[in-house]
């Protein structure tokens, strides 16, 4: 247990790395001429002003907390697994394939979504499995091999519609034809536009890997591969099969969260569908220093400044580029991550659970 | 020599160059032990700042058009010079991965040249004139392809040879390679080992941010969002390891990459004809080839492929061969230094 005082400077320096994070942004925001309590109004009211725009944050908390749950575990094993964004994409590409050509009756709907659902899982997992096996087989850095990987697919995708899968009548780069209705994933409500079904898998996914990074032999594996991949060689552990299974889990994970994005937030496929939202992935698993247990309520946070944020441009007073929201969530990660370090220069006895090889504090 | 071609040569020379000063500048850093990986986004930022200087500078009218130019080069080498220091900092005294804090300034950076770049989209500002250079651009062949640049291009041939010498020739850059490779034994031998990182991730920085306003003066000049340049820091992250942190090399791996691209786009404006007879075949799957040639390079020089390939030659070619391909990263890349 941690005492009182070690609490309160933990809780300090969270603390001032977001206030510096929100007085920066308040500066920028006033340096354009713009208001910036008028800009928290707007992004509030973006993301909660009624049960819809609630039900938008819910569709951006979905694949993000899908990713970052898949990052935490290549996190764990020290892998820099860039390539999510990528492994987004093409699943997305794999279910946008089976949505046009699997052309199940309605009555087979919930059938045809859980067979979507896992090809884009195999999908994600594919172009997981080329990044893990440049990087384990052939030595090629995961960053490198990610970002790669991530242009290409998504010079696939730039390729499929406005080819092989472009629309009849006015063929364009914008996007595929909407899928068949019984492929898309159904609505709650139109009052709370969300998917319930990827609700649960979201919250099963967390729970399953939480027990297996926790309490399994797969987990004390990953991480013994994470901090010292020698050390865990010799110790026994297969370190080439733990570090493609980590890959391999973040890709599934990856390729269902690239799903939700074209089998319910457009309804069709569209060039960069992955919006993003892998690297965000990144900055929270970053920002968490790649503990699990938080993952569900940052990534809500971040799920609501991005989707409020879309109000900046719309808000008369304001015309605001949206991508204020993409700089306030770098700065907090960034402020964070440095905060750290100057807790650890003038607190060093805060930490007594401080990792001695690797600097980074035990994770939960 | 055909005209026409000696001139498409010389342009894919000048549309190079940003990607030259990039990954000269990282060459340096990296040479110091510290990666900076926010390239991609410096390039993007300083871009757009210095881009934004040079322009406010014009519609005031205060300066004539060679310092407008200037000044939003000094924005813009300060801002990448900015953004290098925090990855030094945060590694050097806060005792942060270089990686992590790296990545995050990508993503930062980026939306930051969006968010500030959002008044100055598709606007004409000062751009960097060409002018030949006296004799040598009369030189048949190179004078064409080499000598009828703009000053930036010229610069980058300078800072080749200045880096390749201090590097491999001086004592100062005895020292910089020993702080990237034996941190411990520089220190020493009386190396200031951070104070030197410390100055080497600026000098690597303000060359990210010299090659970023390169774009907006001159390549693909004024601002836009998505902005011309993204992906172009990956890419030059890639040409560091591809060029095996040698200026020369490095250089090469620019100019390499950049022809490319030319030959690409040219394919898809213009499209392709082999003996008089037209291809046909979807254009847009060439965008893939700058990305299928990092990995095919990454591949090459990173160990494994290489070794397994070496199996299959003759054993009297291997050993050069593997001189040739083979490039290590300084021993000591991304790691922290800890003075006892």
């Amino acid at each position: 247990m941690k005492s009182p005082r070690a609490l309160a400077t933990q809780i300090a320096f969270l603390l001032i790395p977001v206030a510096i994070s929100l007085a920066v942004a308040a500066v920028l925001v006033t340096a354009v001429g713009r208001d910036p309590l008028e800009v928290v109004d707007a992004i509030w009211k973006g993301a909660f002003k009624d049960s819809r725009k609630v039900g938008g944050v819910v569709n951006f908390w979905i694949p993000l907390t899908l990713v970052s749950i898949g990052l935490v575990v290549t996190f764990r094993a020290g892998l820099w697994n860039i390539g999510v964004e990528g492994q987004m994409m093409m699943g997305a590409l794999f279910a946008s394939w089976g949505a046009q050509y699997l052309l199940w009756d309605a009555s087979m709907s919930p059938l045809l979504n859980l067979a979507l659902i896992a090809l884009s899982a195999l999908g994600g997992m594919f172009w997981a499995f080329v990044v893990g096996a440049l990087k384990i087989r052939l030595g090629v850095n995961e960053i490198f091999g990610g970002v790669a990987l991530n242009a290409l697919v998504n010079v696939i995708s730039i390729y499929m519609i406005s080819g092989p899968w472009q629309p009849r009548i006015g063929g364009s780069a914008q996007g595929t034809e909407p899928f068949p209705v019984p492929a898309l994933l159904p609505e709650f409500s139109k009052a709370f536009p969300v998917n319930i079904f990827m609700i649960f898998l979201v919250f099963a996914a967390f729970i399953v890997v939480m027990i297996m990074l926790n309490a399994t032999r797969w987990g004390l594996n990953l991480k013994a591969v994470g901090r010292n991949m020698r050390s865990a060689l010799l110790l026994g552990v297969a370190t080439e099969r733990t570090s493609m299974s980590a890959f391999l889990v973040c890709g599934a994970l990856a390729g269902i969260a690239g799903s939700y994005r074209v089998l319910f937030t457009f309804d069709n496929l569209r060039p960069l569908a992955s919006g993003g939202i892998g690297f965000l992935g990144l900055l929270v698993v970053l920002l968490l220093s790649i503990r699990l247990l938080w993952v569900p309520l940052i990534t809500f946070a971040f799920a609501a400044i991005l989707t409020g944020s879309t109000r900046l441009q719309i808000a008369p007073s304001l015309k605001l580029d949206s991508s204020l929201a993409g700089v306030l969530q770098g700065m907090l990660v960034l402020f964070v991550i440095l905060f750290q370090g100057v807790r650890e220069i003038f607190f060093p006895q805060a930490l007594r659970d401080i990792d001695e090889d690797t600097g980074q504090e035990d994770r939960v | 020599m055909n005209e026409e071609f000696l001139n498409t040569l010389g342009s894919i020379i000048g549309t190079a160059t940003p990607l030259v000063i990039a990954s000269l500048g990282e060459t340096i850093t990296e040479r110091a032990g510290v990666v900076n990986l926010s390239l991609d986004g410096s390039l993007a930022l300083a871009a757009v700042l210095g881009f934004a200087a040079a322009w406010t500078a014009q519609e005031a009218g205060v300066l004539d058009v060679p310092m407008q130019i200037a000044l939003g080069i000094v924005v813009a080498m300060l801002v990448g010079a900015l953004i290098a220091t925090l990855i030094g900092f945060s590694s050097i005294k806060l005792r942060r991965d270089q990686v992590a804090v790296g990545f995050v300034l990508t993503l930062l950076a980026a939306d930051l040249a969006r968010f500030l770049g959002a008044d100055f989209t598709r606007i004409p500002g000062p751009q960097i004139t060409r002018f030949a250079l006296p004799v040598l651009a009369d030189l048949p062949v190179l004078g064409p392809i080499f000598f009828q640049q703009n000053a930036l291009v010229y610069f980058s041939y300078i800072l080749m040879f200045v880096i390749w010498f201090w590097l491999f020739r001086t004592k100062g850059g005895l020292s910089l390679r020993a702080i990237g490779e034996r941190p411990e034994a520089a220190y020493a031998r009386g190396a200031q080992v951070q104070r030197l990182r410390y100055w080497y991730t600026f000098l690597g920085g303000a060359l990210v941010g010299l090659a970023g306003v390169a774009y907006s003066l001159n390549v693909k000049p004024g601002w836009s969002s998505p902005p011309a340049m993204q992906g172009d820091g990956w890419i030059a992250l890639a040409i560091v390891i591809f060029g095996g942190w040698h200026p020369f090399r490095v250089v090469l791996g620019a100019w390499l990459f950049a022809a490319l691209r030319a030959v690409s786009s040219n394919i898809q404006t213009n499209g392709l004809f082999i003996f008089g007879q037209e291809i046909n075949f979807p254009f847009v799957l060439l965008n893939t080839l700058p990305w299928l040639l990092m990995i095919f390079t990454l591949l090459m020089v990173s160990g494994g492929f290489t070794e397994r390939l070496l199996r299959y030659m003759p054993r009297a070619v291997q050993h050069r061969m593997r001189a040739f391909l083979r490039s290590d990263p300084p021993k000591a890349l991304g790691t922290r230094f800890e003075m006892e």
